[in-house]
């Protein structure tokens, strides 16, 4: 058996197989406990908890632990931290899935017609993706949404449009591969059109690696927009962990409860889809498996 | 009879075909190639790695466009047709490809890989469909129940047999085969081989079969074409280049061949030295080789 033999079929064995390695690692199991936790409680825990994140509930700068204070103490305004993590998760996760999605898109549309039709489509469309890989991503940001007015759409918006040209190099990547493969010539040489072996023969192909940068980018919207909420940016309206650490910086070492906690959700947030990234690389990989 | 009916299946005219490489040097991958394939006949074409081999047949089946020179198929130019005036002319030719292992996508079942043709031509479907492929099946020796299964679940020569049924779905009347034994161990090569003259027998098919192996060649070839750079430099029938080599390239070849009786082998020259490269700077190129007809359809180059 060729090499190329052995590797198709240890690809082939993806589906069932990707899974069972999945699950067998530890980290990405704990990740994805992690993460579907978080999400159930940005979902349903504003309704259970029952405490509106907006309103002031108690003297500002009450420590964890005070009697007359909610559990993880208020912030300058003297409303509950705790009601703002559950209820700010809303914005940073909706806001992280949507550019992540968004990003995604556009970078397999890009990639795939870059790496399949190759030649000036290629030079073109790689051209405009260094374009925007040299833009500083956090200043092109910032720009894009103080020009079309604060809102979390928006701000899904600028982060899709600066962080798409990695996900656009990974997918050339991938159809350039994919493309020379004899599986590929042989629906050449059948007939198919372009779109059918782009679509039913080489993405499916190419998707393993794309499903992991799809999880790690989720991890990169959801910090870019904490970044953004920090530094102002974004619906002023709402709440958003990044905001949170934004509005009480400047009280950092007299209530460090009001920035840490909020900070632990992100962290918290990225680690786990980062875990989960990390354990769905290992699981489409062919050599790990059987071990 | 009239002209398009008494033309051959395939035939080419002074085809030439270059690839850029780095810089501005080309590659003469294909160099002024004419030949000629009739219907029911298997056309053998034999070279060591490199010679162009499965360029030919890349430009036959017009996965390459070539250019210079004319690809007829049943005496209509297809040499610069698009994709879609292509797609027609894509059901009278399909080809095998060598890796059994590489040419079935690893995600589709193969019963639905051997329908692929069929549904993009549009021809069947449903039941109709699943009943055809499953006929494909047996055709070529497999069992009808297979076809549900992955491509990984099968060996090579199985694998190879999927290939050729998806190859005839179409009911080609010219099959090419790149090295589509090559990979296969003797036994399993033998006997995809025996499959691959049955259907012959069976369909009336013609084969352009690609190979560096002179003794699979001497099996299933009518004509044989000599390739060196590029270049054809010896065509006959199967007769005529084995048992009277003209060209020294070929004889070389022939001498090559691993004799199994050691009482039977003779001193004999090995192939010695680097073939010369194909890779030309611009604006230069190989001399053409010019053919002469040494007897009724042998033609040699001149040395």
């Amino acid at each position: 058996m060729t090499d190329v033999g052995v590797a198709l079929e240890a690809v082939e064995a993806s589906g069932r197989g990707a899974l069972r390695m999945f699950l067998r690692n530890k980290a990405a199991v704990i990740g994805l406990v992690m993460f579907t936790f978080i999400v159930l409680v940005t979902i349903i825990g504003p309704g259970l908890y029952g405490t509106d994140a907006d309103k002031m509930v108690a003297r500002p700068f009450s420590p964890p632990g005070d009697e007359l204070a909610p559990r993880l103490g208020t912030d300058y305004l003297g409303r509950d931290v705790l009601a703002g993590i559950i209820g700010g998760g809303r914005t940073t996760l909706a806001v992280g899935a949507v550019a992540a999605a968004m990003s995604m898109s556009i970078g397999l549309l890009v990639g795939s017609l870059s790496g399949y039709y190759g030649r000036w489509l290629d030079a073109a469309l790689m051209r405009l993706t260094e374009l925007f890989q040299v833009l500083p991503a956090l200043l092109f940001a910032m720009v894009l949404v103080t020009l079309l007015e604060p809102s979390a759409r928006t701000v899904a918006l600028a982060i899709g449009l600066v962080s798409w040209p990695a996900a656009a190099r990974l997918t050339r990547a991938e159809f350039l591969r994919v493309r020379e493969l004899e599986y590929v010539k042989a629906a050449r040489a059948i007939g198919s059109s372009d779109r059918r072996i782009m679509l039913r023969t080489i993405l499916p192909n190419a998707m393993p690696p794309l499903i992991v940068a799809t999880a790690l980018t989720v991890g990169i919207a959801i910090l870019f927009e904490a970044g953004l909420a920090f530094l102002g940016l974004g619906d002023t309206s709402t709440i958003s962990w990044g905001s949170m650490i934004g509005n009480n910086k400047g009280y950092i070492l007299e209530a460090w409860w009001t920035v840490t906690f909020p900070g632990f959700a992100i962290f918290f947030t990225v680690l786990s889809v980062s875990l989960i990234g990390d354990g769905l690389q290992d699981a489409f990989n062919p050599k790990l498996r059987g071990r | 009879m009239n002209q398009t009916v008494a033309a051959p299946l395939v035939e080419l005219r002074g085809v030439s075909r270059q690839f850029p490489t780095d810089g501005r040097a080309r590659v003469h991958a294909v160099v002024n190639v004419s030949l000629q394939i009739g219907r029911g006949e298997t056309l053998a074409v034999v070279g060591e790695s490199g010679c162009g081999k499965s360029t030919l047949a890349n430009l036959i089946i017009r996965l390459h466009e070539p250019d210079e020179g004319t690809v007829l198929l049943n005496g209509t130019d297809i040499s610069h047709l698009g994709p879609k005036a292509m797609r027609p002319h894509r059901r009278t030719m399909q080809v095998v490809f060598q890796d059994p292992f590489a040419s079935l996508d690893p995600r589709v079942r193969v019963g639905a890989a051997v329908a692929e043709p069929l549904k993009v031509h549009g021809t069947k479907r449903g039941e109709e469909l699943d009943e055809q492929v499953a006929e494909l099946f047996e055709l070529v020796g497999l069992q009808r129940i297979m076809m549900k299964n992955f491509p990984h679940q099968f060996s090579g020569g199985q694998r190879q047999r999927i290939c050729i049924a998806r190859a005839l779905a179409l009911r080609p009347e010219l099959v090419i085969a790149d090295e589509a034994v090559s990979a296969l161990d003797v036994s399993v090569q033998a006997q995809v081989m025996n499959l691959m003259l049955d259907l012959q027998n069976e369909l009336g098919l013609s084969y352009l079969f690609i190979s560096h192996d002179l003794a699979v060649v001497e099996r299933i070839a009518h004509r044989v074409a000599v390739m060196y750079l590029g270049q054809i430099v010896e065509i006959g029938s199967r007769e005529q280049v084995f048992s009277d080599p003209r060209h020294s390239y070929t004889a070389k070849l022939i001498d090559a061949v691993p004799i199994a009786d050691p009482r039977q082998r003779t001193e004999r020259p090995l192939l010695t030295g680097e073939i010369p490269s194909p890779v030309w700077p611009a604006g230069e190129g190989p001399e053409p080789v010019e053919l002469i007809e040494v007897e009724p359809g042998h033609l040699v180059a001149k040395e």
